[in-house]
């Protein structure tokens, strides 16, 4: 019985992760991947254990796999459930080199992440967009200052069921058709003539999720809005089963959550508006900026004075060292090197601020390896 | 219980004894000081009221919490009671306009709540009624404690079964069935109502004097005109009763519906559709959806003092309904 199953294989893996953190081969013991996406936080976490094992071998190969006993601590990571599976893979190979840091990662959302990060509630918040200017506003009042850290690159990737064989692809203004509460299409036949009467059904990611607020801004606008009869929900896996098993419905979320279920689902290519080609998200497309408007950085932000931590300095350290690999593996596409490099020297100098945002309080946007120089940081003093 | 065992009250000569020897030990034992008697006495008694006293002053501050909270969320500006009581849409988050009608809310409730009782009613009384007057002394014995099983699987539980069992069955039956569904919710819900529903209605059945079952019997009835005609009508009050629990249960139930039911409030009655309830709308925002103590947030609560009101409406219903149809015999 698949429930039952479901909720042992939670149990087993609540116990291994809790009860001895010093045995670093603990978690690669654990199935792989044993059950489609109804169970949140076991799904998710086991579907990044499975990529742990190998990991752990390259490190070992690489020669600087020695168990370090000696860093003790506990590091707080809460936010994006985009960013989720790369932190979450972060997390399992640190604990295998230093068995005795406790790292714990929690899905908020970003919002909802940064909400904790910005009252000093934890170390580290992932963010699948640039802090905005409202929670910069409560970081200046409560004088948490941060480290801002790019990771890796998102396609925020649209997705039907497999099954699905009338969608070749979309523009910027049929996606406007379905989303958007001016658009409102009740029927795929409204969005383009020729395509089936059958209602459009959408799965999206709450309002709290950094991929909602991405998307909201780049389909409606700053002032406009998505429609309200959508079906929501901060687990992207929810929205995974929703699509699969709805042969009419559409949703969207970041490309790792759909290289993870492949077999149930389709991407759809989206046109660049300024190039008039329907692109699909993969690599390639989204490291060369030709999946527009969907490709998106992804960041980390941690707090500064957590930075001062021997922990947290050398877990923020190993982040950033494995985090191309890292993204890869969990199905994000890399950074360019330099980017990478400025977010090491970053990190180490402790060069707190935001990037996205001017001294005056306004949005700055533009390609990462554009905004993110260090003449652009403002910070919160 | 009393009229299969008639006697059990009045106490043998060995439990006489017993008693005699403990009263004895207590007069046999010294002489303590009076005040210290007092004192302990008045000390029990303030810990016994203060017992009475916790589960007074929890209920108290819940209902301060809900209506403080409320009030935040009646004096933005966003909202009017009007759209509260008199709009159907309920769209906190998204839109171009928020909407606050709690209808759309309550409808996804009533619609899991009917599905769930169209099952568990039913089918809970019928199972009562052979417990309690067919079955043999064995079966009994094996049913009724499998039944309360039942009662004892976490409600998580049922809503994976939901999801990974009851839609697909479902969807293989009628394709119109979305992933998530108010059926699927709704007779999940029903089980897990099952035995609250078949438990109290069989005491109900049970405490029916032999007597009146014996009387049914020399009249020439069969069992099931006993069972029909008499024992049920007996039963009743009890009976209404454990209706209305189950349904105060249906109302209140968080985690099957957050699972299979979905997450879309809308007013329907086509079982089909996605829906969401109360409680789904509840867990959702607590879950990370809400964002810094703005009207949203505060609609939780206004959502979770409705959920109140509808519940201490139905437990008074109760009342008055179990009073009417009171039978007392004896």
């Amino acid at each position: 019985m698949k429930p039952f199953f479901g909720l042992f294989a939670c149990f087993a893996l609540v116990c291994t992760l809790g009860c001895d953190s010093s045995k670093p081969t603990a978690d690669a013991v654990l199935p792989a991947k044993s059950f489609d996406s109804d169970d949140t936080a076991s799904s998710e976490s086991m579907a990044s254990d499975a990529a742990a094992p190998a990991v752990a071998e390259t490190v070992a190969a690489a020669g600087d796999g020695a168990v370090n006993k000696e860093l003790q601590g506990k590091i707080e990571i809460d936010g994006s459930s985009t960013v989720y599976p790369i932190s979450e893979a972060a997390a399992s190979r640190f604990i295998k080199q230093f068995p005795n840091v406790n790292v714990t990662v929690g899905v908020s959302g970003t919002g909802g992440g940064f909400d904790r990060f910005t009252k000093g509630e934890t170390d580290i918040s992932d963010a699948s967009r640039p802090i905005k200017d409202s929670e910069f506003a409560v970081a200046k009042k409560s004088g948490i200052s941060f480290v801002e850290l790019p990771v890796a690159y998102d396609g925020l990737t649209l997705v039907v069921p497999k099954d699905n064989d009338w969608i070749d692809h979309l523009t910027l203004d049929e996606i406007k058709k379905i989303f958007t509460s001016e658009g409102n299409a009740k029927t795929w036949s409204q969005v383009r003539s020729g395509w089936p009467e059958t209602e459009v059904k959408i799965f999206a990611p709450g309002t709290d999720s950094g991929t909602f607020d991405y998307f909201l801004e780049v389909v409606a606008g700053k002032n406009g809005s998505l429609r309200s009869d959508m079906s929501t929900s901060e687990d992207d896996n929810v929205l995974v089963t929703g699509v699969a098993g709805s042969p009419t419905a559409i949703g969207f979320f970041g490309v790792a959550y759909y290289e993870e279920n492949k077999d149930k689902l389709k991407a759809v290519p989206v046109v660049n508006p300024e190039s008039g080609d329907a692109v699909s998200p993969d690599a390639q497309t989204i490291e060369n900026g030709t999946y527009a408007p969907f490709s998106r950085p992804l960041f980390i932000y941690v707090n500064t004075k957590s930075l001062g931590r021997p922990e947290v300095k050398r877990f923020v350290d190993f982040y950033l060292q494995n985090a191309a690999e890292m993204a890869k593996q969990t199905g994000y596409v890399a950074l360019p090197e330099a980017v990478y490099a400025s977010a090491v020297k970053h990190a180490r100098a402790r060069k707190s601020g935001t990037h996205y945002i001017t001294a005056d309080g306004e949005k700055r946007s533009g390609p990462v390896t554009e905004v993110y120089t260090e003449e652009n940081l403002v910070d919160i003093k | 219980m009393s009229s299969s065992s008639p006697d059990a009250a009045i106490p043998t000569n060995a439990d006489e004894n017993r008693l005699n020897d403990r009263v004895r030990e207590l007069l046999a034992s010294p002489r303590r000081s009076l005040a210290v008697i007092r004192a302990r006495e008045a000390g029990v008694y303030v810990l016994l009221v203060m017992c009475g006293l916790f589960s007074l002053l929890v209920t108290v501050a819940i209902l301060w919490v809900l209506s403080t909270e409320m009030l935040n969320f009646f004096s933005s500006d966003e909202v009017t009671l009007a759209n509260f009581l008199g709009s159907t849409e309920w769209s906190p988050l998204l839109g171009s306009t928020k909407s606050f009608g709690i209808w759309a809310l309550i409808c996804g409730t009533m619609l899991v709540t009917v599905i769930a009782m169209a099952i568990a009613l039913p089918l809970g009384l019928v199972t009562a009624i052979y417990l309690s007057e067919y079955a043999p002394r064995r079966v009994r014995g094996i049913l009724k404690p499998t039944l309360e099983v039942l009662a004892g699987v976490p409600t998580v539980v049922y809503g994976f079964f939901a999801l990974t069992t009851i839609t697909p069955i479902l969807h293989w039956l009628h394709g119109g069935f979305g992933v998530y569904n108010a059926t699927s919710a709704g007779i999940a819900v029903g089980i897990l109502c099952l035995p609250t529903v078949c438990s109290l209605s069989e005491d109900a059945l049970q405490a029916v004097p032999r007597a009146l079952r014996e009387a049914a019997y020399g009249l020439g009835g069969t069992r099931f005109d006993a069972s029909i005609k008499v024992i049920v009508p007996a039963a009743l009050s009890g009976i209404i009763s454990a209706f209305l629990l189950a349904i105060a249960r249906a109302f209140g139930e968080t985690m099957i519906v957050a699972l299979a039911a979905g997450s879309r409030p809308q007013v329907t009655m086509d079982p089909r559709n996605e829906i969401q309830t109360m409680t789904g709308f509840m867990v959702q925002m607590a879950g990370g959806d809400l964002s810094n103590y703005d009207v949203t947030y505060y609609s939780m609560y206004a959502v979770a003092f409705t959920l109140f009101i509808l519940t201490l409406t139905l437990t008074m219903i109760g009342n008055i309904v179990r009073k009417r149809f009171r039978e007392a015999y004896e």
